[in-house]
């Protein structure tokens, strides 16, 4: 029987897709062949840091760097619960065998959440300021947010082939929408009386982003660096398909290999990392926004 | 007479997407139900002409939706108007570029808000000293200031607490203080006092009264209450869906109100309490001395109506300050203006 013209959508060709997606892909070699250099020269000074920090992380002695861990952490959240926590999950991390690669996890997140805030907050207070930027924006980080994470790894890996700075790419795409959204969100919301008066004083825009805008938006903002970093450790294993050192590389050779126990560990290690970062930022979170509340001092 | 600080003229504002044209509608007579139903523009204000007189209190009176907010706002240009012209000591401000408008804000201006608008993030003090820290003036004068103005509204030993902490009351004074601190010669006041509790509103005003006496400011003062208006005004202009109705001292509004609305407005005030023996009193024509009594020409009616009903004096004489006999108001007339 003849088929039903309307039941098979009319595609191009196999010639012209072939002819599409070559002349695509030729092209974008083509490119990366004459700027890939180039363009990693641009990424060699965070190259040079990241390698720099991991480095200290993993040769200082680890008492040093453990009792430093811990005071940031105890400064930051002031929670001797939070602190004795992480004193233990780092003790289990080490005696398991875990403390270099979580050394590495902690480097580059840590360099990745550096990167996102020092490139979202801009960002952010720029879509706030601009109607036509927030346009713009908007849909960019939407496609940043949606897109599976391999598609763009494919592009980066052909530009600057397998190693940190890829990786690091393709863990600040994925993690800095939340941060660019929440700084733009914090300084729209805040309250249009309190610009008002600002304006009747005379503060210039300069004034008025410094001294009110951005330390009203502080609570909003650090919600999205809180987001930014728990984004940025869900990307630890496909970032190590393309080369990051870390947590994420046992947990690949686990999966290859159904050595379900190696998964596991370091899974959890991940998941303790998770969690401490999670409870520091979110309480100095909270405590920069005291002045909400009804507590004193 | 004193010096015109605030020359207001020919004031329009239309809210809208096309307010040029919609501005052309109403100089040839729309009002402002047929400018929203016909034209889909607001008519916040329509041909304001006020001035302002130096050092004395200007109060706009109207009722929400009247355009007082949307005027005050125009004295400092928070507000650009649609046409016309604002003059503050002979500069027009709606000439002015970013810069001289930010410099004529620090300078010359300073702004009290009905919701206090105080920063959250920002301790009493630190709201005080905005005004100061935003023209960089040196630290250590600038608390100096800032905290002697929070000590005269009554605020000291609050100085580090955050505007949360404190009552709506204590709150706008932070405002004043931020506001006073800030010395310019103009206080624009929105409101100020029309979220707080009767009896702390009365305690404001009076403050407000006081620190006048002292400092001389040229006040602008909104308001919807009446009351408010008549205990702070020297000079009262009164707003209806943006067009001033009648403009003029307390008496005068309350003694001849021109149109129905005004008119409304003012039949319920005791005016034993608004208007002073020099409002009513006519010249003296020979009067008989006996049995007169004597008053001054800032009294208040209640201040001598209770002698008046004792001692049923054939008229009364009014002096002035240095004791000279400059008008007489006969009993007659005084029950008239009770009566209304």
């Amino acid at each position: 029987m003849e088929k039903f013209f309307l039941s098979e959508f009319p595609e191009l060709s196999r010639e012209t897709l072939r002819f599409i997606k070559k002349g695509f892909d030729t092209s974008y070699r083509a490119f990366s062949r004459e700027y890939g250099d180039t363009i990693e020269a641009v990424f060699d000074p965070v190259l040079y840091f990241l390698v720099w920090f991991e480095k200290l992380l993993q040769n200082s002695p680890w008492p040093l760097v453990l009792i430093c861990f811990l005071a940031i952490i105890y400064f930051g959240s002031r929670k001797i619960s939070v602190t004795i926590g992480s004193l233990f999950a780092f003790l289990l991390i080490g005696i398991f065998g875990m403390w270099e690669d979580t050394m590495s996890t902690v480097s580059i997140i840590g360099v990745c959440t550096l990167l996102s805030i020092g490139i979202g907050i801009p960002v952010g207070v720029l879509m706030a300021k601009s109607e036509r930027a927030q346009r713009i924006c908007t849909p960019i980080l939407d496609v940043m947010q949606t897109m599976p994470s391999f598609v763009y790894l494919i592009p980066v890996v052909m530009l600057l082939g397998i190693g940190k700075i890829p990786g690091l790419l393709a863990v600040v795409i994925y993690a800095i929408p939340p941060i660019i959204r929440l700084t733009n969100l914090g300084i729209r919301e805040v309250d249009s009386e309190v610009l008002e008066a600002a304006d009747a004083f005379g503060a210039n825009p300069r004034q008025k982003l410094f001294q009110i805008q951005l330390p009203l938006a502080l609570p909003t903002i650090f919600a999205g660096i809180n987001q930014t970093i728990m984004m940025a450790l869900a990307m630890v294993v496909i970032a190590s398909m393309i080369g990051v050192k870390g947590l994420g590389q046992p947990v690949l050779k686990a999966i290859t290999n159904q050595y379900f126990a190696m998964g596991l560990f370091n899974g959890l290690a991940i998941v303790a990392l998770a969690i401490i970062f999670d409870r520091v930022s979110q309480s100095f979170g909270h405590r920069i926004q005291q002045h909400r509340s009804g507590a004193r001092e | 007479m004193s010096e015109i600080k605030i020359q207001i003229k020919n004031l329009y504002k239309i809210f809208g997407k096309n307010p040029r044209s919609a501005l052309e509608q109403v100089k040839n007579g729309v009002n402002k139900d047929e400018l929203l139903e016909k034209h889909n523009h607001v008519l916040g204000l329509k041909d304001i002409n006020l001035d302002i007189n130096e050092k004395s209190i200007q109060v706009v009176m109207g009722l929400s939706g009247s355009g007082k907010s949307t005027l005050i706002r125009h004295i400092n240009r928070l507000i650009e108007p649609t046409d016309g012209s604002v003059v503050v000591d002979g500069e027009d401000v709606l000439k002015m570029n970013d810069e001289s408008l930010r410099n004529f804000r620090r300078a010359k201006t300073a702004m009290v808000f009905q919701r206090f608008a105080l920063l959250p993030h920002k301790t009493v003090l630190e709201n005080t000293l905005f005004g100061l820290h935003i023209q960089n003036i040196d630290e250590k004068e600038a608390n100096t200031r800032a905290r002697r103005w929070i000590d005269r509204v009554g605020l000291s030993g609050y100085e580090e607490r955050y505007p949360q902490h404190l009552s709506g009351g204590m709150q706008q004074r932070v405002g004043l203080a931020r506001a006073l601190t800030n010395d310019g010669e103009i206080l624009l006041m929105d409101e100020a006092f029309s979220a707080l509790d009767p009896l702390i509103r009365k305690d404001m005003q009076d403050i407000l009264l006081e620190l006048q006496d002292e400092l001389h400011k040229t006040v602008v003062f909104i308001t919807h209450d009446l009351d408010e208006a008549l205990k702070i005004g020297d000079r009262i202009a009164i707003l209806k869906d943006g067009i001033m109705d009648q403009e003029g001292i307390p008496a005068d509004i309350l003694l001849s109100p021109k149109t129905q609305y005004v008119k409304d407005f003012v039949e319920d005030v005791n005016r034993a309490r608004v208007i002073k023996a020099k409002h009513i009193m006519s010249k003296l024509n020979g009067q008989d001395r006996d049995n007169a009594m004597f008053v001054d020409q800032d009294d208040f009616i209640d201040r001598f109506i209770d002698k008046v009903i004792s001692d049923k004096p054939n008229c009364l004489i009014v002096k002035n300050k240095n004791n000279d006999e400059i008008g007489y108001l006969s009993t007659k007339r005084l029950s008239e203006i009770l009566k209304r």
